[in-house]
């Protein structure tokens, strides 16, 4: 690596490092919940590894433990991460050029943080040379996944230690909760957030667990409908 | 308890899926652009997933065999009014510290 790209890589992880707050507790929390489902520690950790996205993670994990068909699980668990795809198309006019091989492993390690950390950058940024966004990412991405790995397994490890009155099953919720209250930045948000609750009261009688899917696609047109009407009245006015 | 079976499935297919997901893009799709309702609908699909999957866990929980408890009610919106200032770590917090202080006071 040339000095420039050491920089760069440094840089990239002193950014993204501050996240370690929210990584931290929220992998420990995944290893705790999950061993709590039953799942074998070198089970918790095939998840972390071969998935790294904690909401899929938790999704996955609510739905096996009420019984849902592995369809339904799949579904909902992908449409959690659909994001992701529009993270990818965000990060092609800045890496697209870079090595197969690497972009493969960009790919791999995609995560929430590092994404939001690394494309902010290239904004300011964009004359920067293309290895050194590459090793800017690559530092954003080791300040996070190595410890959703490491903090996975440490949740896994003292999870059975946490006795049941701590109620942990309801930890699953208040981490959702925590994690789409943030997400309300907007009136299309809202809305979207609004009619995926009502859709899943309205719709609990459903088998399957269909209900999940059929309030998820309702409240993503939702959300898409409001955010084409006030684009409309934007435009009028 | 979580069967064997399903949750290899599950995990593996996951994992290959989140990673076609991620690479879509970037290693698939290079730099065709999406048509902008497409973006307009990927944007608001975690927004619209999470909150149904919560709701019945918050009504009806499981722990408590279905029946609607009102520290886990009340824990949930403490959680959801600490998470609004943007603070993960503080939502979590204050919703399972909520529920403990409930327990505690509702016995």
């Amino acid at each position: 690596m040339t000095t420039p790209m050491k920089k760069a890589f440094r840089r990239g992880f002193r950014d993204c490092s501050p996240f370690v707050a929210i990584v931290i507790p929220y992998a420990l929390l995944f290893g705790v919940v999950a061993r709590d489902a039953g799942l074998a520690v070198y089970e918790v950790m095939s998840m972390s590894i071969l998935v790294i996205a904690g909401a899929s993670q938790f999704t996955a994990l609510a739905l096996m433990q009420e019984h849902a068909p592995v369809f339904i699980v799949l579904l909902a668990a992908l449409a959690v991460n659909m994001r992701m795809a529009m993270y990818s198309a965000a990060l092609v006019p800045h890496l697209g050029k870079a090595p197969m091989r690497l972009r493969v492993l960009m790919a791999y390690l995609m995560v929430d943080q590092s994404f939001a950390v690394s494309v902010k950058t290239y904004e300011e940024e964009p004359r920067m040379p293309l290895e050194e966004k590459i090793a800017y990412y690559f530092g954003c991405v080791l300040a996070v996944c190595p410890l959703w790995y490491l903090c996975t397994f440490t949740g896994a490890m003292i999870g059975q230690a946490i006795p049941a009155h701590l109620s942990l099953d309801f930890a699953i919720p208040v981490c959702f909760i925590a994690l789409v209250a943030p997400m309300m930045r907007s009136l299309p948000h809202v809305v979207a957030a609004f009619v995926s609750v009502l859709g899943a009261i309205l719709f609990s009688w459903m088998p399957y667990n269909l209900w999940l899917i059929v309030a998820g696609c309702l409240a993503m047109a939702a959300g898409a409908q409001m955010e084409f009407y006030l684009e409309r009245r934007a435009k009028r006015a | 308890m979580i069967e064997k079976e399903t949750f290899w499935i599950v995990t593996c297919l996951l994992g290959v899926g989140t990673f076609l997901i991620r690479f879509s893009f970037l290693g698939i799709l290079g730099g065709r652009a999406l048509p902008g309702w497409v973006l307009s609908h990927l944007r608001y699909v975690a927004v619209a997933v999470l909150p149904a999957l919560i709701t019945p866990l918050v009504l009806w929980p499981p722990a408590t065999g279905g029946k609607t408890d009102t520290a886990r009610l009340i824990a949930a919106l403490a959680a959801f009014l600490i998470g609004l200032k943007n603070s993960i770590v503080g939502a979590v917090a204050a919703g399972m510290g909520t529920l403990y202080l409930m327990q505690f006071l509702l016995g």
